[in-house]
């Protein structure tokens, strides 16, 4: 492991059997792909310890993003750096997302923690709903809005925004799920 | 889905691809956005009424050229940012040398000049609408750019919206050298440079919205 030798013979077969792939050779790419997984697997499997059900996915996900992008490798550079930037990039997706979703879960799920709050905690979490919210078309975010966050009625949070009952009722419905696809990295 | 059989899949549907992508995507970017941004200024601005005088004298030359060279140091970094895994090298240096020099003779002509003239030295007649005017000239190369990059795999979105942006904003400036009258280098130095970072700023702050892949 991080022999240079055996290093630059990987890199050379590797990126051997991609470029004959790229050019048409269905067997050199499976053989490149194959060869990928194992060395992804590896990979994120050192880096993800903690989070071993996700390996998979990530290995899976990283293989599609290198075929999707393969146009953008050109034959002068060298394979390794461009694999790994692919990798990385998508790892730090997968890290980001988690992180995203345990901001804002969290504080729901744990209820033996109900008495850990403070004002200042509270402040923060609403920030940062309020951060998302605020990319919402007018007509989902001001019902949301006024209801959830300021808890006025349908009746008062229609009046408000000058909309219908109607349209406040839709207007929650279709932006708490832009919201949750927001939150999940969806959109 | 088990991995082998993506692998199987993938391989079994996978089609030749042609080199070159880059390239071609970006010529197609900066060939129209370019024609856009003359449309632009012909249109709304018009080229100014003493170009043919203006095209002999240096300070002319060096307006223009000020604003190509950074385009082409930006064309080299938005490529090279558009692809994984290629290192910047030397492009940071060679963004910075043309705004180097033009501050060097923008310092030069200040010094040079008797302390009541300065302020008109560095404001001319337009400096007001100068920046704005660059910015709105951009817009098309900074949309064919945004749509060069999004059909390829940026992996620093900050930093890939960032060069589309300076791309734009360095085409729009020397689209914009084609009508604005101004002549001295700390006019240049000051409002176009501000008017290019304006693009450059917006690119960083979309980078990370429209670049995700």
């Amino acid at each position: 492991m991080g022999d240079v030798s055996v290093m630059g013979a990987i890199e050379e077969r590797m990126r051997g059997s991609l470029l004959q792939g790229m050019s048409g050779d269905a067997s050199a790419y499976h053989a490149f792909l194959k060869e990928l997984a194992a060395h992804l697997r590896g990979f994120f499997r050192r880096r993800l310890t903690w989070l071993p059900d996700e390996v998979e996915d990530l290995v899976q996900e990283t293989l599609l993003a290198v075929h999707n992008q393969r146009h953008t490798y050109e034959a002068e550079q060298p394979l390794t750096p461009w694999v790994h930037a692919i990798a990385r990039y998508k790892l730090v997706d997968l890290l980001r997302r988690r992180a995203d979703r345990d901001a804002l879960h969290d504080p729901l799920d744990d209820d033996l923690e109900v008495f850990a709050t403070s004002d200042v905690e509270a402040a923060d979490a609403r920030r940062d709903v309020l951060k998302l919210l605020a990319q919402l078309p007018e007509r989902q975010r001001l019902p949301i809005q006024y209801m959830k966050l300021d808890g006025l009625s349908v009746i008062e949070a229609a009046r408000a925004a000058g909309m219908s009952e109607s349209a406040v009722k839709v207007g929650v419905h279709r932006g708490l799920k832009a919201l949750a696809a927001m939150i999940g990295g969806r959109t | 889905m088990k991995t082998d059989d993506l692998v199987t899949m993938l391989a079994t549907t996978a089609e030749p691809v042609a080199p070159g992508a880059t390239t071609r995507r970006y010529a197609l970017a900066l060939g129209w956005g370019t024609l856009g941004a003359m449309l632009l200024m012909v249109v709304l601005l018009g080229p100014r009424p003493d170009l043919a005088e203006a095209v002999r004298l240096p300070m002319f030359w060096l307006k223009l050229g000020f604003p190509i060279c950074l385009a082409i140091a930006a064309l080299v970094a938005a490529t090279r940012l558009s692809r994984p895994g290629v290192p910047l090298g030397r492009v940071p240096a060679a963004l910075l040398a043309p705004i180097i020099v033009i501050w060097l003779m923008a310092a030069y002509v200040l010094l040079g000049a008797t302390p009541d003239r300065r302020l008109a030295l560095l404001l001319g007649q337009t400096w007001a609408v100068c920046p704005s005017l660059i910015a709105m000239l951009s817009l098309p190369v900074f949309a064919g750019t945004l749509w060069a990059m999004r059909g390829l795999a940026p992996t620093r979105p900050i930093l890939a919206g960032s060069a589309a942006g300076l791309l734009a904003g360095a085409v729009a400036t020397a689209v914009y050298a084609l009508h604005c009258p101004e002549m001295e280098a700390p006019f240049l130095a000051t409002w176009y440079l501000l008017g290019m970072l304006m693009p450059t700023a917006a690119g960083a702050l979309l980078g990370p919205r429209l670049l995700r892949w």
